[in-house]
This record gives C-alpha cells, sequence and structure tokens, in this order.
C-alpha cells in the first residue's frame, strides 16, 4: 500500500558529504478537515522519520500536520563506511513503515 | 448628569468591545496566535536567548498553493564533533498548529540542511530556530504571501 522512494548515491568516496532524499506516499490528513455533514475528518499523519546507517541513528524528524502530503524530506550525512542506511516512517493509526538502501564507500 | 451619561457610555463601549473581541477569538479555533507561537518557541528553548542569523530560510515569497510549499533550511556550522548543530525546529505563525517540524541532526550530518514541503493556511510568518551543541539558538524569519491556502475547512 505504502510505498518509499529513496535516493541514496550508490558509491561515494570516504569522508564524502552526500545528499538523502526520501518520499513515503502517506494522505498527511491534518485532523482539521470536514467532511460535507460537518464531522471532522480523525487525523493521520506520520509523526516521525529516522535514519540509520549501519545501526547508528544519523538523522530524526518529528512531524506535524504542517507537513504537505507524501513527506518530502532530504538531508546530509557524511559517507563513513560501506553498509546499509535504514529507514523508518511512524504515524498514526498503527503506520509503520520501513525502508533500506545500500552504499559503497571507497 | 451629564457626566454621569458619559461615563455610562464609555462603560457600555468598552464592555461592547470586550464582547467582541471575545467573539474574534472564539470563533477562529484553528487558527495558532502569536502566542500560541511564542509558547512553541518557549518550549523548545526554555529560558534561553534567541539570536537571529546563522540560519538561512528559504522559502518562495510568493506561493501560489499553500498545500505544498518547499523549504529549505541551512545552518552555517563546520559540523565537527566540538560545533555542529544538535536541531532545527520549524514554526508558523497562522496554521491551525503553530508547529510545522523538528529535525535532528549531529556531526555525521556533514552539512547542517534539510529539505521538505510544508502546508501554509494563510499568508503569514515562518520561524526557523537551530540549537547548536554549544547550547546557543540561532533563528531566521521569513514572511510568506500565501494565494490559494490549504484548506483547513475545506468540505468533501
Amino acid at each position: 500500500m505504502a510505498s518509499a522512494l529513496i535516493n541514496v548515491p550508490k558509491r561515494a568516496k570516504a569522508g564524502e558529504i552526500i545528499e538523502i532524499k526520501t518520499l513515503m506516499s502517506h494522505i498527511m490528513e491534518t485532523g482539521y478537515r470536514r467532511t460535507a455533514t460537518g464531522e471532522v475528518i480523525p487525523r493521520d499523519i506520520i509523526t516521525s522519520f529516522a535514519c540509520r546507517y549501519n545501526g547508528v541513528e544519523i538523522f530524526r524528524a518529528d512531524l506535524f500536520p504542517a507537513i504537505a502530503a507524501n513527506p518530502f524530506i532530504t538531508f546530509f550525512t557524511v559517507a563513513t563506511e560501506s553498509g546499509k542506511l535504514d529507514f523508518e516512517w511512524i504515524g498514526d493509526e498503527g503506520f509503520s513503515e520501513t525502508a533500506s538502501a545500500s552504499i559503497t564507500v571507497e | 448628569m451629564h457626566e454621569h451619561d458619559h461615563a455610562t457610555r464609555r462603560q457600555f463601549l468598552g464592555f461592547a468591545s470586550g464582547v467582541a473581541m471575545l467573539g474574534a477569538v472564539t470563533l477562529r479555533p484553528a487558527e495558532a496566535t502569536p502566542a500560541m507561537l511564542a509558547t512553541a518557541i518557549r518550549n523548545v528553548v526554555g529560558g534561553a536567548v534567541v539570536r537571529t542569523g546563522r540560519v538561512k530560510l528559504d522559502v518562495p515569497p510568493l506561493v501560489e498553493n499553500g498545500n505544498t510549499v518547499p523549504m529549505t533550511v541551512s545552518v552555517a556550522s563546520p559540523m565537527t564533533a566540538d560545533d555542529h548543530v544538535k536541531s532545527i525546529h520549524v514554526f508558523n505563525e497562522k496554521n491551525p498548529q503553530p508547529n510545522i517540524g523538528n529535525f535532528y541532526l549531529g556531526p555525521r550530518s556533514g552539512r547542517a540542511q534539510i529539505s521538505t514541503r510544508i502546508r501554509l493556511a494563510d499568508t503569514q510568518k515562518i520561524v526557523a530556530i537551530a540549537q547548536l551543541s554549544d547550547g546557543s539558538f540561532w533563528s531566521a524569519g521569513v514572511d510568506v504571501v500565501v494565494t490559494l491556502a490549504a484548506c483547513t475547512e475545506e468540505v468533501l
């Protein structure tokens, strides 16, 4: 159902600063909108995003309803060693998704 | 007698304007107030002084669609173990909630820069605050004009 798009360079030089781009498909319902009958549509957002590089957390974000639908987040990290980057999105109504990417550092 | 009438009218006007202001507040619950913004900022910085500078907040000054507004925050920092940005917090003035996002970085980030897309319910001011590893806080503010607001009252 939900799907993630992540962009991590496949190769990098040791010590190089690399940009990581992530996008998770999600409605990010604010909880402030109403239906035609006037009922509030309950909030349904991603509240937390984290990235781990070989198990060590290198980036984390708290998200609020003011983040647009399909949260797109980019950040930077230093390419220290070859390995794996794990991404995790957690949200309302038990939403939990993960994705990962591998990188080769020369 | 005349004096007395005048005082009564003044009292009445004062009372009437008080009621009108109360009405304005209670009729618009879905909007953060400058007081809510100040409280949200205080929750992050505590009693620390927030200085202007070092932070760069890139948002288009004129936004056509408030539902998705690109935003980039960068902080001038060497990002070493001794001197780095610990977190970046973004706030707004007039969305239903004053918070937009909190982003936590560290020396391994290499560059103190994040981008995302945000929602803006109205023409308003956006504030980004960065906490550095030495405990200091730096901020930048930008005024954004929104022509089509992100609809909080939208009927489906």
